[in-house]
């Protein structure tokens, strides 16, 4: 999809202080899990945000930036840009149970993924964790979807006190052997790279990194020698175990290599 | 029969004559040492400059169904940063035998010789000296390209603070780019990269009337451009004689051989990258091989320019 496709936002929830979800008026119906979008705001900017359902295509951003907070003002009705869906996304391994760990609003790509793995009938856990209680998302989602669902909050608010990963090691010892799908903040998807290192369980990693083109030839979102808009944003635990940027360094706008 | 497929850029020996373009991936040594590892003969940086710069705000390229237009605003993280990836690119390429080649610009014509300058300390095989990027200004609200004298005392600028080979990488954006070729050489150029991106050009977003583009205009390359480029090339190539990378809109063999014929000695290869993937660099060293195959060259010297001497300039 070349040129930006011009969109109403049907429907936007407040998911809690910082989080909101942009239900839009269209659909992507052959978006897979993990993949994402570019999402314009004319005279604003454009940034990759991952897929939370794709028809209707359902965003869930945190307001972090300039472009979150714009997007955090935009009001039902208005009209956006959308370019997509761009990326290699979560491959589902049907023959074993499905972990997926989830941090902050980096859960709201697992929904995509937690639903594909119901409709597949894949025994599906969902390790979330925030820093409190108010800063969970998508736990009715999740709920209603029927899968076993596991909460951990930093100061013990909700769930057990702890970090998701922390609360995912029992679920990764269970046999047979789950396969683990993570979306998160970095330093958290390390802690899951060390788990599946640990425990040999195969997982699915989604990494973020500034983005330009959002199509692979802009080079902005680079990790090693690998494009985090092409050859990711979904990497396996082999390949980001060979990078040495990965866990230590992301790059700002203009290129240069910043401690993660 | 065996074919060679290599080449002599300025002394600077290339295993094929496919080139990476600036702009296109070659932010990191890491990527650079990808294109390399898929096939290209040879790799350009993105263009650096002194300072760092975060380029426009996004979008900064879309594909608009001739081709693409950007305007990224010549994001790059500094000379120091680039310093290091260059280094490090050429290290590691070394063993593969693909030279890599620094693209430098600058606000002013002084600036460009420190640029050249900083750059040099990384040894890179070959720099690009970049006065013909259409989204940024120079002091005098024009690109440096677009007049001979200023492209001329850039050229003198950078040869005199560098005893790395030069190639100059010219607009299409001129009435008469073989004054600006002439100029160039004149001044000292070793080589000459033709063509930059064409325009600038407008894209709108017709639902809210604004531009797609964050910058408003952008650079216009890939496919539309190629016929532009191939006569530009055409021009500089009957007119100096300094060895050329034809670089605009070529995406095939079918491209690349149409440069040769014109006279380019290389030819690079960007947006291309994303009409045909990494796999577009082996995929067009195979057509030509097999270009050359059909035809009975054995070196890419052959056939180069064979369109001059048909068109009565040789």
């Amino acid at each position: 999809m070349p040129l930006p496709q011009i969109v109403p936002i049907r429907e936007i929830y407040v998911e809690n202080r910082r989080v909101r979800t942009f239900v839009l008026d269209t659909a992507l119906p052959e978006a897979q899990p993990g993949q994402f979008v570019m999402l314009w705001l004319p005279g604003v900017d454009e940034k990759p945000i991952s897929i939370a359902y794709p028809s209707p295509l359902t965003l869930t951003v945190a307001r972090v930036g300039p472009f979150s907070t714009a997007l955090h003002r935009v009001r039902e009705g208005e009209r956006v840009g959308v370019r997509g869906p761009f990326g290699r996304g979560f491959h589902l391994q049907p023959d074993r149970p499905a972990l997926l760990i989830g941090g902050g609003y980096g859960v709201a790509p697992l929904y995509f993924l937690a639903w594909h793995a119901v409709r597949q009938e894949i025994p599906t856990t969902v390790v979330m964790g925030a820093r409190r209680a108010n800063d969970l998302i998508y736990v009715d989602r999740f709920q209603a979807l029927g899968v076993e669902l596991v909460i951990a909050t930093d100061d013990g608010s909700a769930g057990r006190q702890g970090t998701a990963v922390e609360a995912a090691l029992e679920i990764a010892r269970r046999d047979p052997p789950p396969v683990v799908y993570a979306c998160g903040p970095e330093p958290m998807l390390v802690a899951v790279l060390h788990l599946c290192q640990k425990h040999g369980l195969p997982g699915q990693l989604s990494v973020e990194r500034y983005m330009k083109c959002g199509f692979g030839i802009c080079g902005q979102c680079s990790l090693d020698g690998m494009l985090v808009c092409l050859d990711g944003p979904v990497f396996s635990v082999e390949q980001l175990a060979s990078l040495t940027e990965f866990g230590r360094f992301r790059r700002n706008p203009t290129g240069r290599r910043m401690p993660v | 029969m065996a074919v060679d497929l290599s080449v002599s850029l300025c002394g600077i020996r290339l295993p094929n004559p496919t080139v990476l373009a600036s702009g296109i991936l070659g932010l990191t040594h890491g990527v650079l040492v990808r294109v390399a590892c898929s096939g290209a003969g040879a790799v350009t940086t993105k263009s650096v400059s002194l300072a760092p710069r975060d380029g426009y705000p996004n979008p900064v390229i879309v594909e608009w169904g001739g081709g693409l237009i950007n305007a990224v605003g010549l994001s790059n993280p500094g000379v120091e940063v680039m310093v290091d990836e260059i280094r490090a690119a050429k290290e590691q390429l070394a063993p593969l035998g693909v030279p890599v080649i620094a693209s430098i610009f600058a606000d002013t014509i002084y600036d460009f010789g420190t640029i050249a300058r900083y750059v040099s300390e990384a040894r890179p095989d070959l720099i690009e000296v970049n006065i013909s990027c259409p989204n940024i200004d120079d002091q005098y609200l024009r690109m440096f390209a677009a007049d001979p004298y200023v492209s001329a005392q850039v050229t003198r600028r950078v040869k005199a603070n560098t005893d790395i080979p030069v190639l100059v990488k010219l607009s299409p954006n001129v009435t008469d780019i073989l004054r600006i070729a002439e100029a160039v050489v004149e001044a000292g150029a070793d080589g000459i990269t033709a063509v930059n991106s064409l325009g600038p050009g407008l894209i709108l977003d017709i639902e809210t009337a604004r531009p797609v583009l964050s910058h408003g205009t952008g650079g216009v390359s890939g496919p539309a451009l190629r016929p532009i480029a191939v006569r530009c090339v055409y021009d500089i190539c009957r007119t100096v004689d300094v060895p050329v990378i034809a670089t605009g809109g070529i995406t095939t063999a079918r491209d690349a051989v149409e440069m040769i014929l014109v006279g380019a000695t290389a030819v690079g290869i960007g947006s291309a990258v994303y009409y045909r993937g990494l796999e577009v660099f082996r995929e067009v060293c195979q057509g030509i091989q097999e270009y050359m195959e059909r035809h009975g060259y054995r070196r890419v010297e052959d056939f180069r320019g064979r369109a001059l001497e048909m068109m009565g300039h040789r």
